[in-house]
This record gives structure tokens, C-alpha cells and sequence, in this order.
């Protein structure tokens, strides 16, 4: 297959390939609510290096999504509003870049896969014109080319028969089929970062599996930076690399995935691993974190999970925790990380 | 490895909206009947010489007011008229005009609410409401009133030697208040479709304001539109008649069946009836047909009404 090389520079100059390849520092967006801006990302911070798959954990609410819409550039706004922080992609800042240059990255550089995939297909074409389009429109491909490339995309994320599924519309495949076309769309340009959106919440627990072990196997092939977004923590155990566990619009915890799971060093995280139903707890009452998440537009003072907390105490409603690092690469935003760490509270 | 693969189905095709729709209609023998009709009007139209020989501008002042005793045979099959013209010549060729016209009004209406409305609809903001308002402003008033008011002003100041400059001002002048309901639905449309998950996925893929447009947002707003379409081509031929009797629509010498209207009223009364009944009845026979077609249109595309 004749394939041409494409220079990162011509699409995003300035690009320095030693810098990281995905940074989001201190991103910060509101909400322009009733005349009231509300916080909903308040100082997300995470980096994705090539080939490594970073896993955003958090509650509905938490920020996840819309710092990925943040990051992709299709935030509503307004009523959203960025007020401050850096999406650098290779080192280029994104968010001081116009509309069209952000359109050429999105797609090209990166591109996401949505939650439901019914609804984030067009209805009225068939599948292969759709990943066709993006052929056509970026690489000015002709419309058999574009075909034959759609067959092949549909064939590598596993769609059996797919040249003859090709010209299938959205309602006549299945969930699973139909975030696997999903996928195929978002890789069609080759991009260098992957947002997945939740990409299995619609789907049940078998097909589950294999859409995350098809995302691994793409990730792995094409050495790509995957972002997982997801509430269930149980999805991500093995296939992420990272974690990022985010709560009331920031980052609280982040690590590598092993280290999150044996040694959490906040308070949320290690309540939300308690809260795993185990095998071998038959009978004993499941655990769970008590009251609400936070109304972002009215946050507790100080640590906004202090009111839930088990290690809460005073000085938690009273100051802001800082960014503790109780082991290398292993940062918690909590006054008693290390305790936490050490497993001491 | 045995063949544990499932058996191809026979390619079935999955009918399409519009096939479906099809097919709803032609079960209906009132839309056959509305086709029928149109399909003559629209050959008639686009062949007059199918239906006479005669030519509708060579007039003798001798054989003025034939009436048309012979039903359908001799010379004059419908009679002539006041001047001596052929009036089964005259009516056909008059269909040509009547035709272009409603065809060059709805033509132009549907693109220009279609483009005003996508473009409100997407955009919003400011340009949503200059859109909006200008569109509130045309449809206070009314088609005719506002045709009158526009036509008035071109009276006796155009020539009306080719077709196109026969129906140019009152092509116009109706497409100017014509455009808004197609703007409304097309809007509509819009509002509902921009949100939608395909549309951020298409965006979040790099396509352009205008590709997410008209790829991905305009073929919802067609079904709505199409549906208003017949309908409305029957209400512009009936107002190009209300037009043309007040003296300002298609201007003679050129002919439409307005036109013939116009001329036939002031001879009705002194018994050459089929001077007017010809013109009025071709007229209201399609413009049931138009709206028969539109109904039964949006009842076949309307999933709600199967």
C-alpha cells in the first residue's frame, strides 16, 4: 500500500517531537450559568506519552468530559469558557490556535471515539460513506479509493465481511459493530491521540471486553496515545498505563495503574477500590462512599471531598490541599497523601 | 476447520424513506388520478404541440368568437376567443409560462429558506436574529399583498418578448414571499439536528462549518420541506391568477392561464362561458392535483401517521 508520509509540521508547525506528546497543564474551564460562572474543570493536569494508554477516572460530573471536549476544541462556547491553563500537543500550545487550524488537528492529530455510536453516526449515510468522507475532504482521495481504504479500516477493527458491510447504514449493525465502526472512523487519519469517551458504557459486558482489547491492540500497533475516560474503574485495570482520578473538576490522583490499585494515596481513590464488590466478601455489606459529589457551583471549602472523606479533619475544610508526591510519579492532591500512601489512615 | 460460517443472506435491499414512501402513494387512487393530471399539465407544458397545431398568435378578426359547437372536431376544437385566436392553442401554450413560473418560484424559495434557515439554525446568535426578524417581517404579509405591492412598482415598465422576461417580475416578487416557511422548517431542523452526537463526531473529525452543514445537517431538514412542497406549488399558480386578473401579473401579449382568466371574466357573462371555464377549470383541476400530491406526500413521509 503505497503510503504517504505525513510531516507532523505541515499540519501543526512549531511541532518539537521530544516534547511531550499530549500535555494538558492546569486546564480550567467555566460554565456560564444563569449569570453565575461555575467551575467545572478546576486545574486538570495530566501528560500522555506515545504508545502509553492514560485512563480518566471520575464521576459523573467529575470534569472528565469536558476536559476531553476541552482538548478536542468542541466545547459549547458559550456557555463554556476555557479560562485558563495549556493543551500543548508536541509542544504546541492548541488553545491560542484559531478555528481552522484546530480544525486540521482534530481528525488528523486527534480524534475520539463517542460513548454511544448509534447517535454518533449519521443515520442517513452508510458506513462507508462516512469513513470515506474523511478521505475525500482531508487527503483528497476519489470516491473508490476512499472505498477500498474504508473496507480495509472496517476489516482491521474487525468486521467480518466487510466489504460487503460497507454500504451498510448505522441501524443495521449491531452495538458492538457499530462502536467498532466508531473506532474505524476516528483512526481513519492515523492520529496520534485517541480519546475514547466512555466507549463502552453502552454496551455489554462480553462486547466490553473486546472493544477494549481492540482499542489496546490499535494503540499497541500504531504506537498512539490513548485517553480513556470512564467511571468504571474495573474497564481500565488492564489495559491503561496511567490513572488519572479526577474529582470535582481536578486531577486528585495520579499514578501508574498498579501503584493506584495496590497503594492509593487519596482518600477518594481508596474508597473507590473498596467499593469494588469482591468475590470472596460474600455476605458482608458492600461499602460505599457516602453523600453526594460536590454542586460545582457551590464547593465545599478547602478539600472538596473533605465532607465525605474518612481521613477528614479540621484543617481539611479550611485549607486547599497541595500536590503531594508520597513516591515518585505517584501524586495525590491531599494533605495526608503519605499517610494515605503508607496506608496509616 | 468446519464451515461454521453463517450463510450469506440474499442481498436484501432495505427500503429506502423514499421507496417507502413510494409505494405508500401509488396505493392511493386519489394520487394517481393527482398524477395523472399533473403528468399532462407538465407535457403539455413542456410539449405544446402535442395538443395543437395551431399557433396561438395567428388571429383572424372573421372568425372572432367561434363558439365550440363541434366538441373537440373541426378547425377551432375549444372555439376562439374575442380576437379570433385559436382558444385550444392559446390554452395550451398558456400552460408553458404558468408552469416555469411556479416551478422558478418554488425552485428559487426552497434554496433561499434553505440556506437563510441552515444558516440561522447553525450559527445562532446575531445572525440567527437578523435572519429570524426579516423572516417575521415577510410573513405579516401576505403573499398576494405583497406580490401587489412589489409588481406595482415594475407596471408597464417591462418588455415581455422572451419567457424569461415574461415572468421574471412576477417570479420575483412571489419567490420574495415565498422563501419563509421553508426557512422555518429548515431551521427548525437545524436546531434539532446540530446537537446531535453525529454532528460533534463529524466535527470532531475535522469537518467545516459548510461540510457539517449540508452533509450531515440539511438531509433532515429535506423530509419536512418536501413534504410543503406540492402544496405550495399550487397556492403560487393560484396567486399567479390573482395576479394576473388584477393586471400586474404576467403582462400580456404572453399568456397564462392567469392571463386567460383575466380575459375570459369580461366575456362570460355574454354567454361565451368556456372563454372562462377552460382556464379555471385546467387551473383548479391541477392545483388540487399539487395539493392531493402534497398531502399525500407528507401522510407517506410522516412515520408517525403509517
Amino acid at each position: 500500500m503505497a503510503e504517504t508520509i505525513r510531516v507532523i509540521g505541515d499540519t501543526l508547525p512549531g511541532a518539537d517531537l521530544n516534547a511531550p506528546l499530549l500535555e494538558v497543564d492546569d486546564l480550567r474551564v467555566e460554565f456560564q450559568v444563569r449569570g453565575k460562572r461555575v467551575p467545572a474543570v478546576r486545574g486538570a493536569s495530566f501528560t500522555l506519552e506515545r504508545g502509553r494508554t492514560l485512563a480518566v477516572v471520575g464521576e459523573s460530573g467529575s470534569g472528565k468530559s469536558v476536559t476531553s471536549q476541552a482538548v478536542m476544541g468542541i466545547l459549547d462556547t458559550p456557555p463554556g469558557h476555557i479560562t485558563g491553563g495549556a493543551v500543548r500537543l508536541h509542544g504546541v500550545d492548541l488553545l491560542d490556535k484559531d478555528e481552522e487550524t484546530r480544525r486540521t488537528i482534530r481528525g488528523n492529530h486527534i480524534a475520539i471515539v463517542f460513548q454511544d455510536a448509534l447517535s454518533a453516526l449519521n443515520p442517513l449515510w452508510s458506513v462507508g460513506f462516512q469513513i470515506g468522507e474523511l478521505f475525500r475532504v482531508h487527503r483528497g482521495t476519489g470516491r473508490k479509493e476512499a472505498r477500498r481504504r474504508a473496507v480495509e479500516l472496517l476489516d482491521l477493527v474487525g468486521i467480518p465481511d466487510a466489504a460487503n458491510r460497507v454500504g451498510d447504514y448505522p441501524h443495521q449493525f449491531s452495538g458492538g459493530m457499530r462502536q467498532r465502526v466508531m473506532i474505524a472512523m476516528a483512526l481513519a487519519l492515523d492520529p496520534e491521540v485517541l480519546i475514547a469517551d466512555e466507549p463502552t458504557t453502552a454496551l455489554d459486558v462480553t462486547v466490553q471486553a473486546q472493544i477494549m482489547r481492540l482499542l489496546k491492540r490499535i494503540q499497541a500497533e500504531r504506537n498512539m496515545g490513548l485517553i480513556l475516560i470512564t467511571h468504571d474503574l474495573g474497564v481500565v485495570a488492564d489495559v491503561a498505563d496511567d490513572v488519572a482520578v479526577m474529582y470535582a473538576g481536578e486531577v486528585v490522583e495520579r499514578a501508574g495503574i498498579r501503584e493506584v490499585f495496590k497503594r492509593p494515596a487519596h482518600p477518594y481513590t481508596k474508597a473507590l477500590l473498596r467499593a469494588i464488590p469482591r468475590v470472596d466478601a460474600v455476605g458482608r455489606e458492600l461499602e460505599v462512599i457516602g453523600g453526594l459529589p460536590p454542586n460545582p457551583a457551590s464547593l465545599p471549602s478547602g478539600c472538596p471531598f473533605h465532607p465525605r472523606c474518612f481521613a477528614a479533619e479540621d484543617k481539611c475544610a479550611a485549607e486547599v490541599p497541595p500536590w503531594l508526591e508520597p513516591a515518585e510519579n505517584h501524586g495525590s492532591r491531599c494533605h495526608f497523601a503519605q499517610e494515605v500512601y503508607t496506608d496509616e489512615r | 476447520m468446519s464451515e461454521l460460517t453463517a450463510p450469506v443472506p440474499a442481498a436484501e435491499r432495505q427500503a429506502s424513506l423514499w421507496s417507502d414512501a413510494l409505494r405508500t402513494m401509488i396505493r392511493r387512487p386519489d394520487v394517481i388520478i393527482a398524477g395523472l393530471v399533473l403528468l399532462l399539465v407538465f407535457t403539455m407544458a413542456a410539449f405544446p404541440g402535442l395538443f395543437t397545431d395551431k399557433d396561438p398568435t395567428v388571429c383572424r378578426g372573421r372568425e372572432a368568437k367561434l363558439r365550440p359547437d363541434t366538441w373537440f372536431t373541426g378547425d377551432h376544437p375549444l372555439g376562439t376567443d374575442a380576437f379570433g385566436c385559436d382558444f385550444a392553442a392559446t390554452l395550451v401554450h398558456g400552460t408553458r409560462p404558468t408552469i416555469v413560473l411556479a416551478l422558478t418560484v418554488i425552485i428559487v424559495s426552497v434554496a433561499v429558506g434553505l440556506v437563510l434557515g441552515i444558516y440561522a439554525g447553525y450559527y445562532g446568535g446575531w445572525l440567527d436574529t437578523l435572519i429570524s426578524r426579516a423572516l417575521d417581517v415577510f410573513i405579516v404579509i401576505p403573499m398576494l399583498m405583497g406580490a401587489i405591492l412589489i409588481l406595482s412598482l415594475f407596471r408597464g415598465r417591462v418588455s415581455a418578448d422572451t419567457l424569461f422576461e415574461t415572468i421574471a417580475a412576477p417570479a420575483l416578487a412571489l419567490s420574495l414571499f415565498g422563501w419563509m416557511e421553508f426557512c422555518r422548517y429548515t431551521r427548525a431542523a437545524t436546531l434539532e439536528t446540530k446537537n446531535l452526537d453525529y454532528v460533534v463526531a463529524a466535527k470532531c473529525l475535522g469537518a467545516s462549518d459548510r461540510r457539517i452543514m449540508f452533509k450531515h445537517i440539511l438531509p433532515n431538514a429535506i423530509v419536512p420541506v418536501t413534504a410543503v412542497v406540492p402544496t405550495t406549488i399550487g397556492g403560487i399558480i393560484v396567486t399567479e391568477a390573482a395576479l394576473a386578473v388584477l393586471g400586474i401579473g404576467v403582462q400580456p401579449p404572453a399568456t397564462s392561464w392567469g392571463v386567460l382568466l383575466s380575459k375570459g371574466t369580461e366575456w362570460a357573462g355574454g354567454g361565451y362561458v368556456y372563454l372562462f371555464a377552460w382556464p379555471l377549470g385546467l387551473l383548479v383541476l391541477t392545483v388540487f392535483a399539487f395539493a392531493t400530491f402534497g398531502d399525500a406526500l407528507r401522510d407517506a413521509l410522516d412515520p408517525k401517521l403509517r
